[in-house]
């Protein structure tokens, strides 16, 4: 065991934990942070997609010890500091997206991620950037009509 | 507490007996007044079970359905607040508890009675019966696209009507003026001409007092102020900002994970397992042999799973070992070959053998289609606590009242000490129908005092699956001189549900529709839309070679063989002229139709596909869908759209193959999902014909795979017969 510091949603944390952990368990079972999903466990579906230093991972390949000094967002950190929604969230909500609703954590992290580095992304852009996240539900029109929408906000 | 008596309760229940449960419960060991006590706080006047009137005019309706991405709590609660005139900014929701009260009564009688009518002064007696059958069937399930067409059409609108009435009745005694001469508008009681207002829940205690309709008047179209709107979820802004609560969310105090594995070769039993290595790894509790499974409880998930790819566990044989893919598709087509043209018939009109006998000439194809797993995003998963005499359990289930049922069976307790709270299901697709998962999550949590959280693995989820069934479908028509058929004879293999999903809805006279069973140890499980699946793309792909036998156009074709049925011909061109059936198209593409009616919505599809590619790319999908009345059209939109996409992504990719009587995918890699890159561009046209309102979550998927298909022929010349289609070009050499 070893003690991992890092900062999640602009809280200072401290584990000591198997540092081999995939981070997305300890997200869920020690932080109680469940808005971000298990889905395949191998990097394929994007469901536990987060930030990390600003960048998208699959937290569910990614082990504890690749957080020690990291800043860490998850979908619970996503919004606007002020409280309100970020403008991807209200633009899901705009164009009625989730169905099930189980991967859009993940769908929203990569989305909010594209915006950040391409604020006008193309549809090859969207494509590259949200290939990783599958949907069961087959919203994948809706994501990219309400990415469009949140680029423009 | 309620506030009614039991005499009244029983006269509030007759009003939804008309449609639901209410009436007949009380005959039925007076369960209604438990379920009055259990719905009902301080304050509030329980109008009926489908409607909560709070003294705060806040209306609850209670909707008997899971959520899983359909939108059913809103299409619920929206048809029930429409027909109430209730104001919407102040109309809520709850899930129904998994009840007897609630068992989907609408839905019973619908399957065991169809469209009969009958008069009103016996229908209570009549459903007092119907809900015997009903309740005995176990149903509280969502699945079968019924939750608009029944519950909703059945019961949630009768219940919005009859609350209605009761108001009005009770204002009308309350200011003594007549009835008629009152309006309800926003959950509020007007009398115009002497200027008077009153909320609704003003009359609640009042209203609670009649005997309400047994058949209230429901609003004609033009009458609706809700429906037909696209109003949006209620359960939508919860799924963006991680507030949503999955069953793989539930935490409670005390709580340790269980990680499982099932038999690589289905139906096997634990002979040994080894537990020297995986036993002492951090964080194991115990390692349990539960005969069917094994499974690893420990402190965190992460740990367990760990822990139970390190057991060396030995199954039993069960002689499916040296059974492979093609053992079973061998299978099959012998079992075919030895009912010969004697199957069990579906469809049995005219004389088939007589006129393919005269047929100009005769026309033969065979398709296949291979098992399919459900893959929903959340892997399978269950939380249960058992302590002291009762079972306490969490999930997302699509029959929360026969899991309760299956617990009490399986753990001796009765049915009222078993609670289940169902949650979100991140899902369902007809996999979270099944009582196999919640039942080894009671198994497990049953050798401790703190719950237990059940989640599978994503291996465990594709490979211990119910699977859509692989099949053969085998046609031969005899065929007029212009090339239309005379007669249809199909023989498949596997029928399951709904039992008209083999029939066709073109017009010949001579059809002979019938099936071979076939025994394997490769489990059945409902996948969405259930036998049209198979039976769309079967159907679809071999009217599209008659039209090629016969020169034509697959369009105009199908158009010759529709004329006796104004709906589907207005669907069928609806989806041609949104695609501009007939222009040209440039080389490397082509146009593909198809037309399903299933679970009561007639679905056309055109797919545009591009085979320029490594492999084939839809860059478009029109769809026309009448579903007779869409009641949130937007939420019937994302319902297509959703079909469409669960339907491609199996005709492309889906490929759930057998080898050692083993499934030998195991995860998104090996059993590939269509993802953004390759989604299509979908337009939906909605066509409220009026027609006996049909279902949303299921119509999409069947027509999207033979559409695909006959837009690969018409962009190659290749027919494509069986699937995943993405690796056609393979078969060709």
């Amino acid at each position: 065991m070893a003690e991992t510091r890092f900062t999640v949603n602009g809280d200072e944390r401290v584990v000591d934990m198997d540092p081999t952990t995939p981070l997305l368990w300890v997200l869920r079972e020690q932080f109680k942070l469940t808005g971000t999903k298990f889905g395949c466990g191998i990097s394929q579906c994007g469901a536990c997609t987060i930030h990390l230093n600003g960048a998208p991972v699959r937290s569910c390949s990614t082990p504890l010890a690749a957080a020690d000094g990291a800043t860490l967002t998850t979908i619970e950190g996503v919004a606007n500091e002020d409280g309100t929604r970020h403008a991807v969230q209200e633009a899901w909500i705009e164009h009625q997206v989730p169905q099930c609703g189980y991967c859009q954590s993940g769908q929203i992290m990569a989305a909010v991620a594209l915006l950040r580095d391409k604020p006008n992304p193309t549809d090859e852009d969207i494509d590259a950037a949200m290939s990783g996240n599958i949907c069961r539900c087959g919203a994948y029109g809706r994501i990219r009509a309400a990415i469009k929408t949140a680029a423009r906000a | 507490m309620g506030k009614w008596t039991r005499r009244g309760f029983i006269a509030a229940g007759v009003v939804s007996g008309g449609a639901l449960m209410v009436g007949v419960g009380i005959r039925e060991g007076h369960r209604a007044p438990k379920l009055a006590d259990m719905m009902t706080e301080d304050g509030e006047t329980l109008v009926n079970v489908w409607v909560k009137l709070a003294p705060d005019n806040t209306i609850t309706a209670i909707v008997p359905h899971s959520e899983m991405g359909q939108g059913v709590f809103t299409s619920m609660t929206q048809m029930l607040a429409d027909e109430m005139d209730a104001d919407w900014q102040t109309v809520t929701f709850e899930q129904a508890p998994a009840h007897e009260a609630y068992a989907n009564y609408p839905l019973g009688r619908e399957f065991l009675m169809g469209d009969t009518k009958v008069p009103g002064f016996v229908q209570d007696s009549l459903n007092g019966g119907f809900l015997r059958i009903a309740q005995s069937m176990g149903l509280q399930i969502t699945g079968g696209s019924t939750a608009v067409r029944f519950t909703g059409m059945g019961g949630m609108r009768i219940a919005g009507a009859a609350a209605r009435e009761m108001i009005v009745k009770a204002a009308a005694k309350s200011w003594d003026v007549p009835a008629r001469e009152l309006r309800t508008k926003n959950s509020y009681v007007h009398h115009d001409a002497s200027g008077r207002s009153e909320p609704y829940a003003s009359f609640a205690e009042q209203a609670g007092k009649y005997s309400p309709p047994t058949q209230p008047t429901l609003k004609t179209p033009d009458q609706y102020t809700l429906m037909g709107k696209s109003l949006p979820r209620f359960d939508i802004p919860a799924k963006t900002d991680g507030t949503a609560e999955f069953g793989i969310d539930v935490d409670l105090p005390g709580m340790k994970y269980a990680a499982v594995m099932g038999p690589p070769v289905l139906g096997a039993e634990t002979v040994s397992v080894d537990v020297t290595y995986a036993q002492d790894m951090p964080g194991v509790i115990k390692v349990l042999d539960k005969g069917s499974f094994v499974a690893v409880v420990a402190d965190g998930y992460w740990q367990a799973e760990n822990a139970i790819r390190q057991l060396d566990v030995t199954w039993s044989e069960t002689g499916a070992e040296t059974l492979n893919q093609s053992d079973i598709f061998a299978r099959m087509r012998a079992a075919m070959a030895e009912v010969g043209d004697k199957g069990e018939a579906d469809v049995a009109v005219g004389n088939v053998r007589k006129a393919t006998d005269s047929a100009a000439r005769i026309y033969e194809a065979e398709y296949s289609v291979p098992f399919l797993a459900h893959a929903a995003m959340e892997p399978l998963n269950a939380t249960a606590w058992v302590r002291e005499g009762k079972v306490d359990f969490w999930s997302g289930l699509q029959n929360p009242l026969a899991v309760r049922d299956e617990i009490a069976g399986a753990t001796g307790l009765k049915k009222r000490d078993v609670t289940v709270h169902n949650v979100f299901l991140g899902g369902g697709f007809g996999r979270r129908s099944n009582a196999d998962y919640p039942l080894m999550a009671v198994e497990i949590a049953k050798e401790f005092d703190h719950p237990v959280k059940m989640i599978w693995s994503r291996e465990q989820d594709t490979q211990q699956d119910w699977y859509r069934p692989a099949s053969v479908s085998r046609f031969r028509a005899g065929l007029d001189e212009d090339g239309m058929p005379v007669s249809w004879d199909n023989l498949f293999t596997q029928k399951h549900d709904p039992p008209e999903a083999s029939h066709i809805p073109y017009k010949i006279d001579n059809q002979l529709i019938h099936y071979a069973h076939v025994e394997h140890h490769v489990r059945f499980g409902p996948w969405r839309s259930v036998d049209h699946t198979q039976h769309g793309f079967f159907i679809e792909s071999f009217i599209d070679e008659l039209a090629d036998q016969a020169g034509m156009d697959g369009y105009q074709y199908r158009r010759k063989l529709l004329e006796h049925s104004p709906r589907y011909l207005a669907v069928l061109d609806a989806a041609a002229q949104a695609a501009n059936w007939g222009r040209a198209v440039p080389e490397g593409r082509g146009l593909g139709i198809a037309l399903v009616d299933s679970f009561g919505t007639v679905v056309a599809q055109v797919v545009e596909v591009d085979v320029t590619g490594p492999e084939p790319k839809v860059v478009h999908v029109w769809c026309a869908a009448d579903p007779g009345y869409a009641m949130n059209p937007d939420g019937f939109v994302a319902q297509i759209e959703s079909g469409i996409i669960y339907g491609l992504t199996a005709a492309l990719y889906g490929d759930i193959t057998i080898e050692g009587g083993a499934v030998v995918q195991s995860n998104f890699h090996d059993y590939p999902m269509l993802r953004m890159r390759e989604a299509p561009e979908i337009s939906v046209e909605i066509i409220n014909s009026g027609a006996k309102v049909g279902g949303g979550g299921e119509p999409g998927t069947p027509p999207i795979a033979p559409a695909l298909a006959n837009a690969v022929f018409a962009a190659t010349g290749v027919r494509v017969r069986s699937q995943p289609i993405a690796n056609f070009q393979e078969g060709l050499s």
